[in-house]
């Protein structure tokens, strides 16, 4: 639960005071926090730990740790999924 | 090299790690302080490929492992009662207590839930106003800015039935409890990237002068972790002492001011126990008087519940890098992910879960 996961803000909404991103991590989709980045726009791509984001990366950078984290097989637990989602590549 | 190789940047990786061999004049000690990148350093075999250039020794930035024994007692005794749903991160839910994990207390009947963010926990409380919902708020810097937004988040709907089971702790003290032991093997270390990415590196400045050790601000992937051993290196055979950021693609100097105001508003510094470590003063957070209404060991009265830790696990000399988890008698027979004697084997990032997980495969180096 240490690691923060980087994932693309494809919508962002204001609830209920909070501003939160429906970020995309592969073709998994999970509410995101993003007041910590106050900069980041739809479009880009954020750091997410437990659900907050804490720093906005650029694409290249996400891409090339998403993928290494996808072949630590660590995402499954940081994206909190359950057992059939992790089994979806 | 059978996991290098998968990596597409193994010849960076490789190369990297010749510069290293040359320039080392002798085994250099260095610690990784997070449980993330120990992970790493094992998955890709690292340190085998730097032979006898670098020692790595583990640090104890495992927030699963370093989590207080009475601290899970805790945990067991409020998800036993049955007005509470205790909501955790999944990796706690198998760290042994001193009779049972949590879900051992979940198997008899506890509401004990797996949660991804506090952000879900608080969900839970508004949508259940029957219950009392409790998260076991565990962690290191960068955990703690989403535990205080929730606990604001709460506040702001008036919610009356959440409430925090705080057992946050500092990576710096434990640095300067690791400094100033006349044991201390260490000579420069890697401080954790996302530590950094919340909290910048001007307490590691401190450290790096006040103890004439180098410290390097380092990633989890294998180059960037490569890439802080080099300059490590580089600086103790330079006779230098800094502070470098090697990830500063990520970490800024002043780290993330939203999430530091976040913290700064609902916690307070505390001294804390760390499992197989003991007290390290100022080395935590806990709660301001503010927010005694979101504590979970007042609203319980939990304070008295203590724990004195096994004395067969060796997890203390473990995460303060006096020794490997291979030279434990128990590493691996006695004690195995499966059926654990201490935390640093339950935690995916522990160092013995992470020893134990890839050793075997590191057979064709």
């Amino acid at each position: 639960m240490c690691l923060a996961i980087p994932g693309k803000v494809a919508e962002i909404q204001i609830k209920e005071g909070v501003r939160t991103g429906r970020v995309l991590f592969g073709g998994i989709a999970r509410q995101a926090c993003l007041d910590f980045v106050p900069e980041a726009r739809e479009g880009d791509y954020v750091l997410v730990h437990v659900g907050f984001a804490i720093s906005v990366v650029d694409k290249e950078e996400a891409e090339r740790t998403y993928a290494l984290l996808e072949s630590m097989g660590v995402l499954g637990e940081e994206l909190g999924l359950n057992a059939d989602e992790r089994r979806t590549p | 090299m059978k996991y290098m190789d998968e990596y597409r940047d193994a010849k960076i990786a490789r190369g990297i790690a010749a510069e290293i061999r040359r320039r080392s004049t002798r085994p250099w000690v260095l610690m990784e302080i997070c449980g993330g990148q120990t992970h790493t350093l094992m998955r890709y075999g690292i340190d085998e490929l730097l032979g006898k250039s670098v020692e790595l020794v583990h640090g104890p930035g495992c927030p699963v492992c370093v989590t207080p024994l009475e601290m899970i007692d805790r945990a067991n005794a409020l998800a036993r009662r049955p007005d509470v749903t205790l909501l955790s991160y999944g990796d706690m839910l198998r760290v042994p207590g001193s009779e049972m994990d949590l879900f051992h207390v979940k198997a008899e009947g506890g509401d004990v839930r797996i949660v991804y963010s506090p952000t879900d926990a608080v969900e839970l409380a508004r949508n259940n106003p029957d219950r009392h919902v409790v998260f076991f708020a565990i962690g290191f810097e960068t955990t703690a800015p989403a535990h205080a937004m929730a606990v604001l988040q709460a506040e702001r709907l008036g919610l009356k039935n959440f409430s925090l089971l705080v057992s946050h702790v500092l990576v710096p003290p434990a640095i300067r409890m690791l400094l100033q032991s006349s044991r201390n093997r260490v000579q420069g270390f890697i401080a954790p990237g996302h530590v950094c990415t919340i909290v910048g590196v001007g307490e590691y400045e401190e450290l790096a002068r006040e103890f004439h050790v180098p410290i390097v601000v380092g990633g989890f992937e294998p180059v960037d972790l490569l890439e802080a051993i080099r300059l490590l290196v580089v600086q103790l055979e330079e006779g230098r002492t800094e502070v470098e950021n090697s990830y500063s693609r990520t970490v800024l100097y002043g780290g993330n001011r939203a999430a530091q105001d976040a913290v700064e508003r609902v916690f307070e510094v505390t001294d804390r126990k760390w499992r197989g470590v003991g007290e390290i003063g100022s080395s935590g957070l806990r709660l301001q008087e503010k927010y005694a209404a979101f504590d979970a060991e007042r609203l319980f009265g939990l304070q008295d519940v203590r724990a004195e830790e096994p004395s067969e696990c060796i997890s203390a000399e473990v995460l303060l890098g006096h020794k490997k988890p291979t030279d434990c008698p128990a590493f691996g027979t006695r004690c195995t992910p499966e059926k654990p004697l201490g935390a640093p084997m339950v935690s995916t990032e522990g160092a013995c879960a992470a020893y134990h997980q890839y050793r075997r495969h590191l057979v064709t180096l």
